[in-house]
């Protein structure tokens, strides 16, 4: 509901009393989960620069036109809009909006009635949806593709080619392979995408009848890395070779991670360690302890302020989305490959979109951006 | 000059030199300061567990706190409003967690740990699908948003070209050959150069970690430095 009126004659300015402010508009906050009202008013002719006396506005709200009002904000000179937070749905009720300007009060006559209410769209997340909708569409086409036998080309990730090479190399060496999949739960992406990762460097030690390792931080991340390790050691044919063992927690705690993996690493000196997933700070603390062990490192993130630690230390780092590529690179399961292609697809179209858009605003033709404001 | 010679800040400094003398290498003091802090965080990170999550998430909201420790100062949950009041809350749906926590111990009882996938599908799907929309508005639209800017000053150039190279570098479906290969290198240099920057600005706020360890020593313990 959308309602306006017309406000209340000022006082007569001799009498030093501020005008209060016009045209004062009051709706349901659109394209919201209900609960809120907003307000929007012309300021009052007092509320200009200069003029000190002028404090604010008060709102007032009442569910009747006639009496009850009671403070329920204030705004700031200069203010013209204000939402109430605190309403219920379906409810309804009148507002006014009162200048303060020293010790005098002016208000406007009640505006309303008016009631908040939930939507079941946010019109205002339109672009979003279409947008998602295009990309769905491009990834189910390509898994459809992919499961019809249609060759995929997926180009080389250097960091995922070492992979094999890196396992290899322990097995030679007759070490372990710590694999480290970041301090995060499994409610992060990164964390998922580490532990299908996870998958694929088990069969390969299953295979090699190499020593893993695979200390965890969160409970959660500790159940999902024992199905999958125990689940690649199955499709290995080695399941004698599986052990609960393997994947072991060790705290919460970032640095009492970090300060526990450290200790592992220098007293049993393992030939490789993965850090897949998201991290933070121990980064750099955990890199530089492998680095100074001679372990050959692979790591993969996508926190920015992490990837440069990454790239000093380790020989090889998946940079950002190559680490979500990589699960589909080294499965080449359809589903995840088909996703990898449809996302292609939306980075082509972001591609476009940016050379386009930026060529009609430097043109100044219209505001190109606009389509893309989420609300 | 002032020690700080209390009980905890001695403690405090052993363990907080403990730990650096790892730098040197390992050793019995960096052993039992590894320790402590593995034991001591895991424990402290069960009660934050029970006391954050699953009280306040669940027993309260269930009631079961209620049933379990019938204070007067204990706030009804959902099962006191439907059984005594015979309404039902929408807290009852927290049932449906605690479910697929007792699900998630099904590990516990080798004939029934299948079950455990469960929740673990859930939250992984979940996850998934909540994040899809949030990353996609934040990383992909609002991105989006700010790239596209005329191209009328070397500022907006760059921003324009460093992102068209960047995202080129991460398209996965062609070979990195030709043009699309020099594109590709070049958002690789980008992608340094905001790297290299990044380390530097990293590397001075773990300084000044380390400047308050070492503060921590010689000022608050030590009382050399004022």
């Amino acid at each position: 509901m959308n309602v306006s009126a017309f406000c209340a004659v000022p006082e007569d300015p001799s009498y030093g009393a501020p005008a209060p402010p016009t045209d004062l508009v009051v709706r349901d906050v659109p394209n919201d989960a209900g609960g809120a009202i907003i307000l929007h008013w012309d300021p009052s002719v007092d509320d200009v620069e200069g003029n000190d006396k002028f404090i604010g506005y008060e709102i007032l709200r009442s569910t009747s036109p006639d009496s009850g009002f009671k403070v329920i904000g204030t705004a700031t000179a200069g203010s013209t809009e204000l939402t109430d937070n605190q309403t219920v749905d379906g409810k309804k009720y009148y507002y006014i909006v009162r200048s303060l300007m020293g010790s005098s009060i002016a208000e406007a006559w009640p505006v309303g009635p008016v009631s908040s209410s939930q939507q079941w769209f946010n019109l205002g997340r339109i672009n979003s949806f279409i947008a998602l909708l295009i990309l769905s569409t491009a990834i189910l086409w390509y898994i459809h593709r992919a499961r019809r036998g249609d060759t995929l080309f997926i180009r080389k990730i250097a960091g995922l080619e070492a992979v094999d090479e890196a396992v290899g190399r322990a097995t030679e060496m007759g070490k372990a392979i710590y694999y480290i999949p970041g301090t995060q739960d499994m409610d992060n992406v990164q964390t998922i995408a580490g532990v299908t990762i996870l998958g694929r460097v088990a069969k390969l030690t299953a295979q090699y009848e190499t020593p893993l390792d695979v200390p965890v931080s969160r409970s959660l991340v500790m159940i999902t890395a024992r199905e999958i390790v125990k689940e690649a050691y199955l499709n290995a044919g080695r399941p004698d070779a599986y052990n609960d063992s393997m994947v072991h927690y060790l705290t919460d705690d970032q640095f009492g991670y970090a300060a526990a993996i450290d200790g592992m690493v220098v007293r049993e000196k393992p030939a490789t360690i993965f850090y897949m997933g998201a991290f933070y700070a121990e980064s750099l603390i955990l890199a530089e302890t492998g680095n100074s062990v001679g372990a050959i490192q692979i790591a993969g993130t996508a926190m920015p302020a992490q990837l440069p630690f990454f790239i000093a230390a380790c020989d090889y780092t998946l940079i950002g989305e190559e680490l979500f590529a990589a699960s589909a690179y080294l499965s080449k399961e359809p589903k995840l490959l088909g996703s990898l292609k449809g996302q292609d697809f939306g980075k082509l179209c972001i591609l476009g979109i940016i050379i386009i858009g930026s060529i009609i605003q430097t043109f100044g033709i219209f505001d190109f951006t606009s389509i893309f404001t989420v609300q | 000059m002032e020690f700080g010679f209390t009980f905890s800040n001695t403690l405090a400094a052993i363990l907080t030199i403990g730990i650096i003398s790892f730098l040197w290498r390992d050793n019995p003091l960096y052993k039992l300061c590894e320790a402590l802090f593995v034991g001591v965080s895991a424990g402290y990170w069960f009660v934050s567990l029970y006391y954050q999550n699953l009280l306040p998430q669940l027993f309260d909201k269930l009631g079961l706190t209620l049933i379990i420790t019938p204070h007067a100062d204990v706030k009804e949950g959902a099962l006191q409003v439907l059984f005594k009041q015979g309404r039902f809350d929408e807290r009852i749906l927290y049932i449906f967690a605690g479910i697929l926590g007792i699900m998630m111990l099904m590990r516990l009882f080798p004939n029934l740990g299948w079950v455990s996938r469960w929740p673990l599908a859930f939250i992984v799907g979940t996850t998934s699908g909540l994040y899809f929309t949030t990353y996609f508005q934040s990383n992909a639209m609002a991105q989006l948003k700010s790239t596209i800017i005329p191209l009328n000053s070397i500022n907006n150039i760059v921003i324009v070209v460093g992102t068209v190279c960047g995202l080129i570098y991460f398209y996965f479906s062609k070979e990195h050959k030709g043009v699309l290969g020099g594109a590709a290198k070049v958002g690789t240099w980008f992608l340094m150069v905001t790297f290299g920057a990044s380390f530097g600005y990293t590397v001075m706020s773990r300084m000044s970690l380390l400047i308050g360890r070492i503060d921590f020593i010689f000022s608050t313990w030590l009382g050399l430095v004022k």
